[in-house]
């Protein structure tokens, strides 16, 4: 490395100095294997002087066994990380990459321009304020540079480098850098970014990249490094109403009381007023604290603790905001999605949401549509699979405040996280908030679900009983209810198939539709709890998510989850509806056990095999568990 | 209105961020603490993140017994100087079948002592999250390392199944029984450590400047004498000679460079105007290709 090597060598406090005044600039590029972008990439660690020699030695090395450029250096091999992928030849994840000029520290998220792409494309940008599109100068614009521009405009990047490669290869001909940069234009004029930069390069001749080529005396803008060493993208965060999201309290002793978070957007003074949006708590803030010694104001991408004039309750997953210019508080939003695990977004299934600070449960109550990334055209949709995106609303468990993302990125992004394997299955930019959520506010009734079970002289619960089509949940729920009401006790059956009758007679039985089903089930056994009633469920129910869905509309000492495990071959050979027959022969699809999955209870109340246990025993186990509990 | 952050304050403040989170979303949290540079810088922003408080984790030190002294001497100083708790780990049933460097090849004792004895140290105390120092430039396996790293029950690393990271919005959930590595200074390069080190006026251990020292050449490398458990080879001879050390570990797989920098300005001088990079320094990454990328799905850093 010998960036300022004149300057290195004889003065190296002058050297340092200099250096710490340095700024910093995350960008992404985009592109397909052949556009050169690796290339590219590799060339601009190479001109910094980035590449040592041992890493030298071992890409000539790598480059006369694998690489493909016959022989010569191949830049790209700088950049595969993976053994696998080295092998393979393919790219399949975003990779960070280093590189410092006197100017600017740079980190450039790779991502692979085929597979994958929507997902990995995604994720890099997320954290990117300028994006280098790449485009082979003999093919123009092509669908994947819509796609990519989409991709990079949904995400908030406003500013766009459109790198014009390969010019050597069209005789560094300025009419072809214009029409293609036309074409561009014309089309970006329908997303969202605030420039367009197009540049004339050679990544593999090095046209453009650092220095201004000799091929192209027509060209009379900055160079790509020029570009990515000035352009400002910092007043973006900094000029924007404040927010902190509170991550930690610090309390290391009864005099102090710090608010920790990593500013979101804004700035900040001592004096300054700030609401705790949600609660609508105001104060002041009375220090900005960090170690070595107290701040006089903060701004956007500071990681700081405040302390406050008013003893106020703020605790972890509260956004501090300004008062003049607050946040929306909505427990329902319109977003858009993109999904990014191989099991389906269901809507109606309930998932986890990570915004800012605050993790909560959520369900997608409806998806509007999918967006085709190729055509940008709208399609209708039920789940969003792999690398989709979709528009949908949200419901969450309780209010949150947000911004929308176009106006905030690090308020109005979320996370979706799958509640049963914890899987990062989503990521979100909120559009909106949707105005029904303020609107209708809880009616409190005078007569509380306490007071209804204790005129019943009862303990209202859901039992709720799952297991395959014929393992016996019928016969089970039917002979229960029959012994509680001799017993005293105020019940209500819920049997799969009388509710397909009537409340979800529009359901089928597709995944979506199964989810669907047992939400709505799930609701109105919460409603007959409330009501102080004893509500035996008996539903194939065969989704961990749902059941657990259903687990949480209420407490842990009323819901009681039994699973039915007669074998299959057992509910099979009773066949008391004639279904399995059906389902082996094909004329009845998504059937559960046979061609459609069944998730195991991993910890049930009770697990009843009534090919060993009669009904009798069964409903004396139930019983005992559930009402003398 | 503001200036715009420098690099390394945006870097520091992204550090900060993470380590709080992780404080606030998991149980039992630790930090690695392996004593170099990084783990340096690393103390400096656990210390930074918490102020005034203290940081609410323990540091963890997995001990191979074969430290350089000096290592060892300067790690009971910091956690006594910034009173930190320090658990020291060592793997017992390597020491008692006496695993050593110079017998059993780097290979079989960086999985034993090191990747071993880190699966002991972070199963007994039962640490849902452990926060390491890797940085995504060391080498080229890590340039894909997750901020978050997931590990399953056997610490294993799943270079297929890792989870996006978007934002500064991490997912810190696990099922019993995996746990986290954690790597706040995942975007920092080497040249970034040495000038926060200069800027903040880190301590380091004594051994990164140039000092006369006794070593012998062996494989390439320049091995220190650092206790009389080295034995010399035939025709090896201990020679006095100024050097120093560019990444620590353990002192018969770390070579030393020839040097004269005796100040933290000339250490950056130096390593700007060299020509070999950090890692070239370690023996165990050449063992084979790929080597760092299968000791990390094995579980070591």
């Amino acid at each position: 490395m010998a960036h300022q090597s004149d300057m290195i060598r004889s003065d190296i406090y002058a050297y340092l100095k200099s250096q710490e005044e340095k700024g910093m600039l995350r960008f992404i590029t985009c592109g397909s294997v052949d556009d050169g972008k690796s290339t590219l990439i590799g060339r601009l660690l190479w001109d910094s002087k980035m590449i040592f020699e041992d890493q030298l030695a071992a890409l000539e090395a790598d480059s006369k066994r694998i690489g493909t450029q016959s022989g010569a250096i191949d830049y790209a091999l700088l950049l595969d990380g993976l053994q696998a992928e080295r092998e393979q030849g393919i790219t399949i994840d975003v990779a960070y990459r280093y590189f410092s000029t006197d100017k600017r520290k740079f980190i450039v998220a790779d991502t692979p321009g085929h597979e994958q792409y929507t997902r990995n494309m995604v994720t890099g940008a997320s954290t990117a304020s300028v994006a280098v599109i790449l485009i082979d100068a003999r093919k123009g614009v092509l669908t994947q540079t819509r796609r990519h521009s989409f991709l990079v405009s949904l995400v908030g990047i406003r500013h766009v480098v459109l790198a014009i490669n390969k010019m050597d290869l069209v005789e560094y001909t300025a009419s072809r850098f214009h029409a293609i940069r036309e074409e561009y234009e014309a089309f970006a004029k329908e997303l969202s970014f605030s420039e367009v930069v197009a540049i004339p390069i050679s990544a593999l001749q090095g046209d453009n990249v650092l220095l201004h080529s000799d091929s192209m005396p027509w060209y009379h803008g900055p160079t790509l490094m020029e570009y990515l060493e000035t352009i400002d993208v910092c007043d973006e965060s900094v000029s924007k109403p404040f927010r902190m999201p509170i991550q930690w309290v610090s309390r290391p002793n009864l005099d102090f009381r710090g608010f920790c978070g990593t500013i979101a957007s804004g700035s900040i003074r001592p004096g300054d007023q700030v609401v705790v949006a949600g609660s609508g708590i105001t104060s002041k803030v009375a220090r900005i604290v960090t170690m070595g010694s107290d701040l006089e104001h903060g701004q956007a991408g500071q990681s700081i603790t405040l302390t406050m004039e008013d003893e106020i309750d703020i605790s972890r997953g509260d956004l501090l905001s300004d008062p003049q210019s607050r946040p929306n508080c909505a427990d329902q939003f319109e977003a858009h999605i993109v999904w990014m695990h191989e099991e389906p977004l269901l809507p109606g299934r309930s998932y986890l949401l990570k915004n800012g600070t605050s993790t909560l449960q959520v369900q997608v109550s409806s998806l509007k549509h999918k967006i085709n990334v190729n055509t940008l055209q709208r399609e209708p949709g039920k789940t969003l699979a792999l690398n989709e995106i979709g528009v949908c609303n949200l419901a969450l468990a309780k209010p949150i405040a947000v911004d929308p993302y176009r106006e905030n990125r690090a308020t109005g992004s979320f996370i979706l996280i799958d509640r049963l394997t914890y899987a990062t299955v989503g990521a979100g930019m909120i559009d909106f908030a949707l105005r029904r959520a303020t609107n209708i506010h809880w009616h409190q009734s005078q007569v509380s679900p306490k007071v209804r079970a204790g005129l019943k002289d009862q303990h209202p619960c859901v039992i709720w009983l799952t297991g395959l089509s014929g393992s016996g949940k019928s016969t089970i729920a039917s002979a229960l209810e029959q012994r509680l009401c001799e017993m005293g006790k105020h019940t209500m059956l819920l049997d799969g198939d009388n509710i397909r009758h009537g409340l979800n007679k529009d359901l089928g039985f597709t995944d979506v539709d199964r989810v669907e089903n047992i939400r709505r089930i799930g609701e109105v056994a919460k409603l007959m709890v409330d009501a102080g009633l004893i509500v035996i469920a008996a539903f194939i129910s065969p989704y961990r998510a749902e059941r657990e869905m259903v687990r949480g509309l209420l407490s842990d000492e009323s819901f009681f989850e039994i699973y039915v495990n007669t074998p299959l071959q057992e509910c099979e050979r009773r066949d008391a509806k004639g279904l399995y027959k059906k389902a082996r022969s094909g004329q009845l699809p998504n059937f559960t056990g046979i061609s459609s999955p069944y998730e195991e209870p991993t910890v049930p109340a009770l697990r009843i095999d009534t090919s060993k246990t009669g009904v009798d025993q069964a409903v004396c186990l139930i019983t005992d568990l559930c009402i003398k509990h | 209105m503001y200036l715009p952050m420098t690099h390394l304050r945006q870097l520091e403040a992204e550090s900060i961020h993470i380590f709080r989170e992780v404080a606030a979303e998991f149980e039992n949290p630790v930090m690695l603490y392996s004593i170099g540079k990084d783990s340096s810088v690393m103390l400096r922003l656990a210390l930074k993140a918490f102020y005034p408080a203290k940081p609410p984790f323990p540091l963890m030190h997995i001990d191979t017994t074969w430290k350089f002294k000096e290592m060892i001497t300067f790690r009971d100083q910091m956690a006594a100087e910034y009173g930190f708790d320090l658990l020291v780990h060592t793997n017992q049933e390597g020491v008692s079948q006496g695993i050593n460097p110079f017998e059993h090849g780097s290979a079989l004792y960086t999985d034993i002592m090191k990747t071993e004895g880190l699966k002991q140290g972070l199963d007994k105390y039962k640490f849902d999250a452990a926060f390491g120092g890797a940085r995504r430039d060391e080498e080229k396996s890590r340039a894909k390392e997750r901020i978050f790293s997931f590990r399953s029950e056997q610490h294993r690393w799943d270079p297929k199944n890792q989870r996006p990271e978007l934002w500064n919005l991490y997912n810190t959930r696990i099922r019993q029984g995996e746990s986290i590595r954690v790597f706040p200074i995942s975007n920092w390069t080497e040249l970034d450590i040495w000038q926060y080190i200069h800027l903040e006026q880190i301590p380091i251990v004594p051994l990164y400047y140039a000092k006369e020292r006794p070593v012998v050449e062996r494989d390439g490398m320049l091995i220190l004498l650092d206790d009389d458990r080295m034995e010399l080879k035939q025709g090896e001879q201990v020679q006095m000679k100024s050097v120093r050390f560019r990444t620590l570990g353990c002192y018969p797989l770390t070579g030393a460079v020839e040097s004269t920098a005796a100040t933290l300005p000339e250490i950056i001088q130096e390593m700007l105007l060299t020509k070999t990079s950090e890692r070239q320094g370690r023996l165990i990454d050449h063992d084979q290709a790929g080597s760092m990328e299968k000791k990390k799905q094995e579980g070591y850093f």
